[in-house]
């Protein structure tokens, strides 16, 4: 099976470590991966901002260094979801169909393709659940407070396999942070609001870690946890189910 | 209105935080209300789905509809009128006002006659209308506008009614009580029920076979007014009618769970003629909403009930009060209706969100409203209503970013920045830093590591 | 043009392809185990009193009590004593003083606590909601699972008027704060027979 890694662009730039351990992961699991050095951004700061005419050069790059593979894993959600509604190279709408249809989420691809039943990993912390809105409600990584329906979650039951490890929910399982992408500059007030209040919530947990899919979100989070010096920390998902001695 | 941006005011909103925490708070509970009202049926996902295909169904044979609903409504003896926009709808019920030389009249919600402005409108004609919603009379005696569709007065505590009230209704200074101050109210407003002359009223659905319309409400003040009154106008978006009196079952269980998870509201008041003497009109009003029917991407808006379940929910929302989308329709239904009606007044509203999609979640008639905020960003940006720094910015970003040799250029000129020279990025200019600390860089990319360790 | 025809041209220019009316299936519909019982749980939940009632007579004697102590009383329920006549051309002013109005209610509804009250059965239609306490009898009979059952049942535009009516008048526009009692009935009690 050839997995295409996929490592969104401020990931790759300010989050090596969830990089490596999304490739360490996928490699143990027994994943063919092929990480083509020439990509760059999925085209969503863009696209969310009114500009997604503006987004046709990634989307053709996109499509040219991802269109042979069997499936494309990225540990992002958002970004994900991107590609899956939006990825339109008009040059290419095979590879671009092909593409949109295989690409996942980590934990997605984890559960549902990969099957994963155990991790041999061990993080022995008490740890806080950040659900990304994108991965949440746009890829339906899990259930969702809104909507009537069983309840189920993939990060959580990855997390369920690591040893040592506690998973304490927030009050409001599945409120966004605030991140937002330009939204946490352009409506700096209220993003900033909505990410303390996340936080507020974790901490009175008394977690050690927050973790999610998205490393934005926990960009995001991090950067007022380090304001407030906070000894919360962040930590994506990948680290964690990497986490093997 | 004001004309503060959503972002601006949602700054100065954010400057009371504790404000900023009760308001939140009181409509998270709305929301769990909702929840927990929703949980009790087992159908609800079905019920959402009935409820979406019915407006589907009816948006696609509108015209036919509505010709049905005015063809029975007239044989019914009511007097149907139709405005094209906001300012024939306030002539209409201006001129019906002045046939008539009505001088006390009463209004319960309705927000389509916010949307048109009709009080401003009657106010400069020398004509006061009573607003007599509890929460709109107070904004009202405030001379503020609903901050929320459903719960126009959420943005304020008891202490503001309670001023509010002491200043007009001469109430006790300082009982913030509010069973004393609905009570106050109450007294207040019976006079004026009493003696009122016409009613206006809104409609929640409008029964195309039946040319009947249904007014719901809690208090039971458009009740009050419409049989009290000789003469009762009621105000209609075109979007509000809906085929036959059976599917009055699907909205009815849908409206009141979703807005405050109430089982039903309290009164669900089904009119179709006025008593013998009397007169009853409608007023069916369109406003652009033709327009907004004719926009594929953004028609199914108008399947919207009003019930205000994605106010509730929106975490913007929740932090940023209604006043900051000065429009009359607030939160995420009203930043994907109202770029409609004025893209350039509003071209900010579909930004003030995070795409978290709750809203879309919660709505009973299955508006894809988070995707609706998306598309309406790419309208607004290809006709010129976003601004300039950002459309800069934004090309450059793109520019960078379709290439790849360029982008690991910047990428570790920016992270070398950061390393060295951290100041230069985060300053009290930049609103990512203000509280926020920006990310460590690492020493190389995911890339070089990448080569460094697989590629060798 | 006229404005009708030009919004009517302007909606059949740019409305959407058909789309089919669903069917609603009422197999899909969940009904309370016990209709009555969920009946009386709502309307509790929602600030009303219930009485089960084994002969409308017994009102007689309440309204009566009632009259005595020099409230005004409308009785339009048959069987329940003495009644009262009530133009429904009368003006709000004569009828601001009612304290309790006495009317039948007819189908009842189990998931919600809402009960039809046709414009027949009202006297006046302002006499339910200008009403400090409203009485309404039902009969055990009537009550229906859902509001769907409760349309497929009454004719809910035969009249001029009619109204579901869940509870006595309510608010919570101060600070979510819920007070029983805005503009209409401060009290509804329903009569169970």
């Amino acid at each position: 099976m050839k997995v295409g890694l996929f490592i969104p662009c401020y990931i790759d730039q300010f989050y090596p470590q969830v990089g490596v351990a999304t490739l360490q992961l996928l490699e143990r699991h027994g994943c063919s991966v092929h990480f083509p050095v020439d990509q760059t951004c999925c085209g969503q700061p863009m696209a969310n901002s009114g500009f997604a005419s503006a987004g046709k050069g990634c989307d053709q790059n996109f499509a040219r260094l991802f269109r042979d593979c069997d499936h494309i894993v990225a540990p992002s959600g958002s970004c994900v979801l991107h590609i899956k509604e939006h990825l339109k190279d008009a040059s290419d709408p095979e590879g671009s169909a092909h593409i949109r249809r295989h690409i996942y989420e980590l934990t997605e691809f984890l559960t549902d393709i990969l099957q994963i039943e155990t991790l041999g990993a061990r993080f022995p912390h008490r740890v806080g659940l950040h659900n990304s809105c994108h991965g949440q409600r746009g890829l339906h990584l899990s259930s969702m407070s809104e909507r009537m329906l069983p309840s189920f979650s993939k990060p959580a039951r990855l997390l369920s396999m690591v040893e040592g490890l506690e998973v304490v929910m927030p009050v409001r399982v599945d409120e966004c942070c605030g991140f937002g992408g330009t939204f946490s500059v352009f409506e700096e007030a209220v993003s900033v609001r909505m990410g303390r209040d996340r936080i507020e919530e974790h901490a009175a947990n008394d977690v050690e870690y927050i973790t999610g899919v998205d490393t934005s979100c926990l960009m995001h989070l991090e950067g007022l946890l380090r304001r407030q010096g906070s000894p919360v920390r962040t930590i994506h998902i990948a680290e964690i189910l990497n986490s093997v001695s | 209105m004001k004309t503060m941006t959503h972002a601006a005011a949602a700054e100065v909103f954010n400057q009371d935080a504790a404000r900023t925490r009760w308001h939140d708070e009181t409509l998270w509970f709305v929301r769990q209300k909702r929840d927990r009202a929703a949980q009790t049926l087992p159908e609800w996902e079905t019920l959402r789905s009935w409820a979406s295909q019915i407006k589907d169904h009816t948006l696609s044979h509108l015209d036919e509809y509505l010709s049905e609903f005015e063809r029975n409504a007239l044989a019914n003896g009511v007097q149907v009128h139709w405005a094209a926009d906001a300012a024939e709808h306030n002539r209409i019920i201006h001129e019906i006002i002045s046939r008539h030389g009505i001088r006390r009249m009463v209004k319960s919600k309705s927000m389509l006659t916010e949307e048109c402005g009709l009080n401003e409108y009657l106010h400069e004609q020398g004509i006061e209308v009573i607003d007599t919603d509890l929460g709109e009379r107070i904004v009202q005696l405030r001379h503020e506008h609903p901050s929320h569709i459903v719960l126009p007065a959420i943005h304020l505590k008891r202490e503001d009614v309670s001023e509010t009230f002491h200043e007009h209704l001469h109430t006790e200074a300082g009982n913030h009580d509010p069973q004393y101050l609905t009570e106050a109210a109450r007294l207040h407003l019976r006079e004026r029920f009493v003696a009122a002359e016409l009613a206006i009223t809104g409609v929640n659905f409008a029964i195309a076979e039946t040319g009947g319309f249904v007014v719901c409400t809690n208090e039971g003040n458009a009740d009050m007014g419409a049989h009290a009154a000789r003469v009762h106008i009621a105000c209609m978006g075109f979007e509000k009618i809906i085929p036959k009196a059976e599917h009055l079952g699907v909205f009815l269980r849908l409206l009141a769970r979703s807005a405050t998870g109430q089982p039903v509201t309290t009164y669900n008041s089904h009119f179709k003629k006025s008593l013998p003497g009397r007169e009853m009109h409608i007023v069916i009003v369109d406003n652009s909403r033709s327009r907004q029917l004719g926009r594929e991407d953004f028609r199914n808006s108008l399947k919207c009930i009003r019930c205000g379940a994605c106010f509730n929910t929106c975490p913007v929302y929740r932090r940023s009060g209604g006043h900051s989308y000065h429009t009359a329709v607030a939160g995420p239904i009203g930043s994907i209706l109202t770029p409609n009606l004025d893209m350039r007044a509003h071209a900010d509203l579909p930004f003030a969100s995070t795409l978290c999609g709750s809203c879309t979640n919660v709505c009973p008639v299955k508006i894809d409203i988070h995707d609706q905020l998306w598309k309406w960003r790419q309208v607004l940006a290809a006709e010129g209503h976003v601004s300039w720094t950002k459309r800069v910015s934004m090309q450059m970003a793109a520019f960078v970013l379709s290439r790849p040799g360029l982008y690991r250029l910047a990428g570790r000129m920016g992270r070398g920045v950061l390393k060295t020279m951290p100041w230069l990025a985060e300053h009290r200019w930049n609103p990512w830093s203000k509280s926020r600390a920006l990310p460590e860089p690492p020493a190389e990319s995911f890339r070089d590591w990448y080569l460094r360790n697989r590629k060798s | 043009m006229s404005s009708r025809d030009s919004i009517l041209k302007a909606i059949a220019a740019n409305r959407p392809l058909a789309q089919p009316l669903p069917l609603i299936d009422l197999s899909m519909v969940s009904r309370p185990v016990d209709p009555l019982e969920s009946f009386r749980t709502v309307l509790g939940n929602i600030g009303a009193a219930t009485v089960l009632l084994s002969s409308v007579d017994e009102l007689s004697a309440e309204l009566a009590d009632a009259r005595d102590q020099g409230l005004r009383v409308i009785n339009l329920v048959a069987g329940a004593g003495a009644m009262d006549a009530v133009d429904p051309a009368a003006e709000a002013s004569s009828l601001e003083d009612v304290d309790i109005a006495c009317l039948s209610g007819t189908i009842c509804v189990a998931e919600n606590g809402a009960i039809w009250v046709p414009e027949q059965n009202m006297g006046n239609r302002l006499l339910p909601f200008i009403c400090t306490q409203l009485m309404l009898v039902v009969d055990r009979a009537d009550i229906v699972a859902t509001m769907h059952h409760a349309y497929a049942t009454i004719d809910a535009f035969a009249e001029g008027f009619g109204a579901f009516i869940a509870g006595p008048s309510k608010t919570a526009d101060i600070e979510q704060s819920l007070v029983i009692g805005a503009h209409g009935a401060k009290g509804l009690t329903v009569y169970i027979i």
